[in-house]
């Protein structure tokens, strides 16, 4: 840990991408699970998650990036699903 | 060559604007403070500077504007009073926390409610721990004065902070008096070209400003702004003195009168010391030794250098033109903290005057004088707040 008087005034982040150091997979009360069987790819989830913790290859849905996903359930809220069943559960952490 | 001219504080300001050019202004009109960027919006409009001048929607927008624009890179400034200082107050917080050397004059008002336009100084005095510098003006000539050096001293490589320049609203601002510009040159010189620090618009070098920073950092950032408000002291002196040499007129962290051999001395900020200076000489002339100190730098506020300056005194009186309302007035406050730190110093109490822009009268000067020297004698301070000039 740094000491005050080794930091940079006014908190200027000085290098690009830093964020990903941040990681705000701890805010998380509520965690979304993908259901593979039910996802069409439609990619809505990752177009909606706003942290992007949906990790995508190839034009393909992987699972979630749970170190940054803080489980505001807007994927789960966004997923169309397959024949009315969703891909995207949210669990409640710890249970 | 350097010409006097009889203007108002506002113009003079406005003057000092246009000599400078900054890159961004944006504002927001609130009386008494809409004159003075209404004349250099005329500028603007002459082409006579190539200000980027946004006019937005709020004083809320116009202090948002400036952080962005300084935070890209740019040197900015722009000009409230009153009600448009309190909606900026979030962001100076913003403004100081980031290190944004934003220049602000402040056409000091007093707050709703009850509504009044008139010149005090609650807008200021409110915001004294927002974390901005605070410079005080007792006419047009030094309000013209303190502009030009607020630039010098927030873009100062040692501190880079956001500078408030006070000027008592239409005592100053809309009150025509005799003045002295510089050349433009001299001015453009003095102030020289900015150098910006961490720039958004440095694409090369992508940073980001107004990061989250929780219980693991922000005692430590908070104290690193400690730190470097009190360098500030040292800057404004060094700028001050630098000025002299430019313009012939000499300003330190307060302006002391007849105060060396006094027993006797007020404390007031701003305009009212005009007034009670020349109360002081008639004083003076009937044999009382009396004397003023007239704060100019009250954040930070130099506590060491206003203790050595009136420890020798009999008794004091700090004139407040705003109140907090369960409290002592603001630089009561901070005299009487100073004071304290010497461990039996002169007495001293404090009056409140001239709000809402009530007149500040040869006749309170009087009668506060006369308290002084009977309080110095050995009579006991009767209240140590009280008011002045109010109906009884």
């Amino acid at each position: 840990m740094k000491k005050w008087n080794e930091l940079v005034p006014g908190a200027v982040v000085l290098e690009a991408g830093s964020s990903l150091k941040f990681k705000t997979g701890s805010w998380r009360a509520f965690r979304p699970v993908w259901k593979e069987d039910n996802c069409i790819q439609c990619l809505k989830c990752w177009m909606f998650c706003p942290d992007m913790s949906v990790t995508v290859n190839d034009g393909k849905r992987g699972d979630f990036n749970y170190d940054y996903c803080k489980g505001c359930g807007i994927c789960a809220l966004e997923c169309p699903g397959k024949k009315g069943n969703t891909a995207i559960v949210m669990e409640e952490e710890g249970k | 060559m350097a010409k006097m001219v009889a203007i108002t504080g506002n113009e003079a300001v406005a003057n000092a604007f246009r000599q400078i050019n900054p890159d961004v202004c944006a504002a927001y009109p609130i009386t008494p403070a809409t004159d003075l960027m209404q004349r250099f919006a005329g500028y603007v409009a002459d082409g006579e500077v190539d200000t980027e001048l946004v006019l937005v929607e709020s004083e809320h927008s116009a202090m948002s504007a400036c952080i962005g624009a300084a935070a890209a890179g740019g040197r900015v400034a722009t000009a409230t009073s009153s009600q448009g200082l309190a909606l900026m107050w979030e962001l100076l917080h913003i403004a100081s926390g980031d290190c944004l050397p934003i220049v602000m004059p402040v056409v000091n008002r007093a707050l709703s409610a009850p509504l009044n336009i008139h010149g005090d100084h609650s807008d200021a005095m409110y915001c004294r721990d927002t974390g901005w510098i605070q410079l005080w003006s007792e006419n047009a000539q030094e309000a013209y004065d303190n502009a030009i050096m607020a630039f010098r001293i927030a873009e100062h490589m040692d501190i880079r902070l956001p500078v408030m320049v006070n000027m008592d609203g239409f005592i100053i601002s809309h009150s025509i008096e005799t003045m002295e510009f510089l050349d433009d040159k001299k001015v453009k010189d003095f102030v020289g070209e900015f150098k910006a620090v961490n720039p958004l618009l440095d694409l090369d070098n992508p940073k980001s400003y107004g990061p989250l920073i929780l219980t693991d950092y922000y005692h430590e950032y908070k104290r690193l702004q400690h730190e470097t408000m009190g360098r500030v002291k040292d800057v404004v002196i060094s700028v001050s003195k630098e000025y002299a040499k430019l313009s012939g007129r000499s300003y330190d962290l307060f302006d002391s009168y007849r105060l060396d051999d006094a027993e006797i001395a007020i404390v007031v900020l701003g305009s009212a010391a005009g007034t009670a200076k020349d109360v002081i000489d008639e004083y003076r002339d009937k044999g009382i030794k009396a004397g003023l100190m007239r704060p100019r730098l009250f954040r930070p506020y130099p506590y060491l250098e206003v203790a050595d300056a009136l420890k020798h005194l009999k008794a004091v009186c700090v004139l407040d033109r705003s109140d907090s309302f369960g409290g002592y007035g603001p630089v009561f406050m901070e005299v009487s903290s100073a004071l304290y730190q010497l461990g039996g110093g002169p007495k001293l109490f404090n009056k409140i005057y001239g709000l809402g822009g009530r007149d500040f009268m040869p006749s309170q000067v009087e009668e506060v004088l006369n308290e002084l020297g009977e309080i110095a004698s050995g009579s006991p301070i009767k209240l140590v707040k009280d008011y002045l000039g109010v109906r009884e």
